[in-house]
Parts: C-alpha cells; sequence; structure tokens
C-alpha cells in the first residue's frame, strides 16, 4: 500500500487529539475529542471547521472566460457558460454512458475556471480533463493550498472577525479574501446543509488561519465521522456510495444541477458525454430514483441494507447506499435508490436488518432544513 | 470482576452475572445510538450474539459469555442508548444472566490482564 498522505494540518489535528484514519489515500481526522455526536450538533448549533485539503483543486485556464467554459461544457451537463463571475455551481463529470463519474464544484473567477473535485477521484478527474481540454485549455493542479470549511449558523460570525467582506457573500458567492494575511479564495458553500464558507489557503498559512478561528468560542474542529452525518442528513450524496459510475443523474435526482440551456430545446443541448442516454432518460423518467429513508425503529439501516415492498420479503427494490444515525433528526436516518413504482413519498418500504425486515418509509430530503444565505 | 476478549464485563451479584461493556469498548465505538437486548426468559448459550449494540460509526454483537438463562436487562440503554458511554462499567449494563455453570467465568481475564490485554 502507498505511504498515506498528510495534509498541511496534519500537526494540528494531531495537537487537538484527532483520531487519525485513512481517507482516500490520506490521514485524516475521523473525530476528535468531542465525538462525532457531538461534533455535528455543534455545527449545527454554532459553527465547525474541517480540514478538506484532500480534495482536488483545479485551476483551468485559456484564452478568455467563454473558451475555457465551452471547453468544460464538453465534460459537464451544466450551464458553465451562463455563469457569472464570481458565483459557484455544482457540477458532475458524466460518461460516455450516462453515469456519473465524480461530482465538483466549480466556479467562474473571471479569467480562469476554478474546479474542486473529490479526493479519491482527482487523479481520474485530471486525466479527463487534460485530455479533454489540453492545449487550448491548460489544467493546472493546485498541490500548494490547503482547503477548509467552516460551517453552521455561527461561520458568518466567526469568518467576519477575520473579514467582515465575507458577511456580504451570499450562497455560492466565491471571492478572493485575505484572511489572517492570507489570500485565500473563499465560497459560501459547503457539505453540511448549514450556511458557511470553504477556503483555499496557501499551504504555510493554513495552520495560523485554522488555529485563529478555532480560537473562537463558536468554533469547534470536526472531523470526518460528523461530516458524513451532516451531510446525509442534508440529503447529499457521497460519491462512490451514492452516485457513481453507474447512476444517471436522473435516476440520483441531480437533474436540478442540468441547467435548461444543456437540456433538449436549450441553445447548447446535449455535447457532454452520455447526453443521449441521460436526455432521453430526463423525458422518459429513469427506471429507479434515489430516495431519502426514514427507518421507523431506532435501528439505523446502513449502506447495503437491502429494500423490500413487502415485510414478507420477495423480490429486492432497493437498496440503502448511505446510512446511519442523524444526531440533529435523533433517529436513524438513510437513503438510497428504489424502483421508481416505490418512490413516492410516504410509501412504507422495508429494510432488511440482521435477518429482520423493518418498516421505513420514503421521506423527503433534505431530513433537516437547509440553511443557506441566499 | 471478570473481562472478556470481546469487551465484555462480568460481575457476579447473588446468583446471577451482570454483563457489559468495557469502559474500552465504550471509547472504540464512540457515540452508542442503538442497543438491542434479549428476552428476559431466554435461554443463551456461551458465544452466541445475543444482543445488538449500534454507534455513530457501526454496528457490533455482543455474545453471551456464558451458558445460563436472561433474568434481567438493562431496558434504560434501550431508550437512551447514549448512557453507555456515559457509564459503561455502572448503570449501563446490558443483562443479567443466570448462569448454568459458574465456572466458566474462570475462563476470563481479571484486570490486570484485561489491562494488558488492550494495551
Amino acid at each position: 500500500m502507498a505511504e498515506l498522505k498528510r495534509t498541511p494540518l496534519y500537526d494540528l489535528h494531531v495537537a487537538l487529539g484527532a483520531k487519525m484514519v485513512p481517507f482516500a489515500g490520506y490521514e485524516m481526522p475521523v473525530q476528535y475529542g468531542l465525538g462525532v455526536m457531538k461534533e455535528h450538533l455543534h455545527t449545527r448549533m454554532a459553527a465547525g471547521l474541517f480540514d478538506v485539503s484532500h480534495m482536488g483543486q483545479v485551476i483551468l485556464r485559456g484564452a478568455d472566460y467563454a473558451t475555457i467554459a465551452a471547453a468544460f461544457e464538453k465534460l459537464v451537463p451544466m450551464d458553465v457558460l451562463g455563469l457569472g463571475e464570481g458565483r459557484q455551481r455544482y457540477g458532475l463529470f458524466t460518461n460516455g454512458t450516462g453515469g456519473i463519474e465524480d461530482d465538483l464544484m466549480f466556479a467562474n473567477r473571471g479569467d480562469h475556471l476554478f474546479v474542486v473535485v473529490n479526493a479519491a477521484c482527482k487523479d481520474g478527474d485530471i486525466a479527463r480533463m487534460r485530455a479533454a481540454l489540453e492545449p487550448d485549455v491548460t489544467v493546472e493542479v493546485v498541490t500548494n493550498r490547503a482547503l477548509i470549511a467552516l460551517q453552521g449558523p455561527a461561520a458568518e460570525a466567526a469568518l467576519s472577525r477575520l473579514n467582515p467582506d465575507v458577511a456580504g457573500m451570499k450562497f455560492m458567492d466565491v471571492a478572493t479574501v485575505e484572511l489572517a494575511g492570507a489570500e485565500c479564495w473563499v465560497s459560501r458553500s459547503g457539505y453540511t446543509g448549514e450556511d458557511g464558507y470553504e477556503i483555499s489557503v496557501p499551504e504555510g498559512r493554513a495552520d495560523e488561519l485554522a488555529r485563529a478561528l478555532l480560537d473562537m468560542g463558536e468554533v469547534e474542529a470536526i472531523g470526518l465521522g460528523a461530516r458524513d452525518s451532516l451531510r446525509l442528513e442534508a440529503g447529499l450524496c457521497l460519491y462512490g456510495n451514492d452516485i457513481d459510475a453507474g447512476t444517471s443523474p436522473v435516476a440520483a435526482g441531480l437533474t436540478w444541477a442540468i441547467q435548461k440551456v444543456r437540456r433538449i430545446g436549450g441553445d447548447r443541448e446535449g455535447g457532454f458525454p452520455g447526453a443521449v442516454a441521460i436526455l432521453n432518460e430526463m423525458t422518459g423518467g429513469a427506471p429507479r430514483k434515489r430516495v431519502g429513508l426514514l427507518p421507523e425503529g431506532r435501528a439505523p439501516m446502513r449502506a447495503h441494507t437491502p429494500i423490500f415492498a413487502s415485510v414478507e420479503g420477495g423480490e429486492q427494490i432497493g437498496e440503502v447506499t448511505s446510512g446511519g444515525f442523524g444526531p440533529s433528526v435523533n433517529g436513524p436516518v438513510a437513503m438510497g435508490y428504489v424502483t421508481s413504482d416505490y418512490a413516492a413519498e410516504g410509501t412504507t418500504l422495508y429494510g432488511e436488518v440482521r435477518g429482520k425486515r423493518m418498516a421505513v418509509k420514503v421521506a423527503r430530503m433534505p431530513f433537516v432544513p437547509a440553511n443557506f444565505k441566499r | 470482576m471478570k473481562f472478556t476478549e470481546e469487551h465484555e464485563w462480568l460481575r457476579v451479584e447473588g446468583d446471577v452475572v451482570v454483563v457489559g461493556i468495557t469502559e474500552h469498548a465504550s471509547e472504540q465505538l464512540g457515540d452508542v445510538v442503538f442497543v438491542e437486548l434479549p428476552e428476559v426468559g431466554d435461554t443463551v448459550s456461551k458465544d452466541d450474539e445475543i444482543c445488538v449494540i449500534e454507534s455513530v460509526k457501526a454496528a457490533s454483537d455482543i455474545l453471551a459469555p456464558i451458558d445460563g438463562e436472561i433474568v434481567e436487562v438493562n431496558d434504560a440503554i434501550v431508550e437512551e442508548p447514549g448512557k453507555v458511554n456515559e457509564d459503561p462499567m455502572g448503570d449501563s449494563w446490558f443483562f443479567k444472566i443466570k448462569p448454568d455453570d459458574l465456572s466458566q467465568m474462570d475462563d476470563y481475564l481479571d484486570e490486570a490482564e484485561y489491562k494488558d490485554f488492550i494495551g
């Protein structure tokens, strides 16, 4: 096994008493002293600081934004060209069969496109971008910056102390902001369902910035364990669990991320990998759908729990892809795929846990109300 | 008090044995969110999977450490699973078992041996 990589905040994690685990090739903090439950609740109540430096940061440059955007639109079914300067959007790399190779964030920074991709997929994503975009558009992998997220209702108050300009940012705005003397690329976004920021900071300044935030009363360090339960309650997909190369954006319920201009009848219809399959499915419907699932008992239904339509069993009609205990819901929460006939909200289905089929209801996501600053 | 390599503790109380999980197990599991206990009156054999304990991280089984009959279970930890983390060695016991053969306990570790075991 290859040696695990460390982020610029490794020493800080160790100093904070984090329990470190291997994750996507990195040694990452899964939890700190508070533990997953309290870290989760603290983030929803105040503010949590997350090290997400393992994610891939990439800059795409070309003659002008339109050139870069037109090239990038060959890889994603999103409206990149129409994205305003200083704005960010959620995106998907699709494949030839209409599956999802990764999900990502991309931002129009005027003279370049800034892209953030998942840690586990970043090598493949970079290769994909290089193959499709170069030489007209250059793919510059950012390896000298950390990425941290500050999430929760107190995130704005905390970060504003370092620079009041961040308070004026709205959900999905991006800007270059000086924080603790460092030039940071800040977006108002995150992966928890809460208001907050993601901050790209020069690696040599990351520790100082993180400590400045952690010194504030409302900010606690939060590990990957709570990051997962927070995103699950927020109904957000985890690549590799809830979406993968065999899942279409339609089945995944992510068609909201495909803007009109790329759909049938749009000015720039199709033109991305798997366009025919995805656009056809948007018209005809997908055979299965990603749904929220609320187990009726107290027992968590974890990933790979098989789902049946009948308490007696019979044919399996679905499977949980992410599931666990939702600390803010104070009960088990899950999401998964079911045959579209069983995807209506309120449908009672049965998840098989330890040989017993237990009732679970198809439920609307997010499981907790989103708290974004629109 | 005796300890198993499965991180359970056993304490003789009159003619029954009280069983719970160790502090070390509670720390390793993390926040406990779900507990399923056996039924009072169940006859169990050593190494039967008789309890389920789920934390924020994962599900684990608790094995019957000895043969016997379940005579009492701690419903308080079913109602509030988080209590397991608060007082695993005391109030948050799991079940009481009437042993068929108390000498089965002799195989288990004493406190010093358990401390060595968890290192």
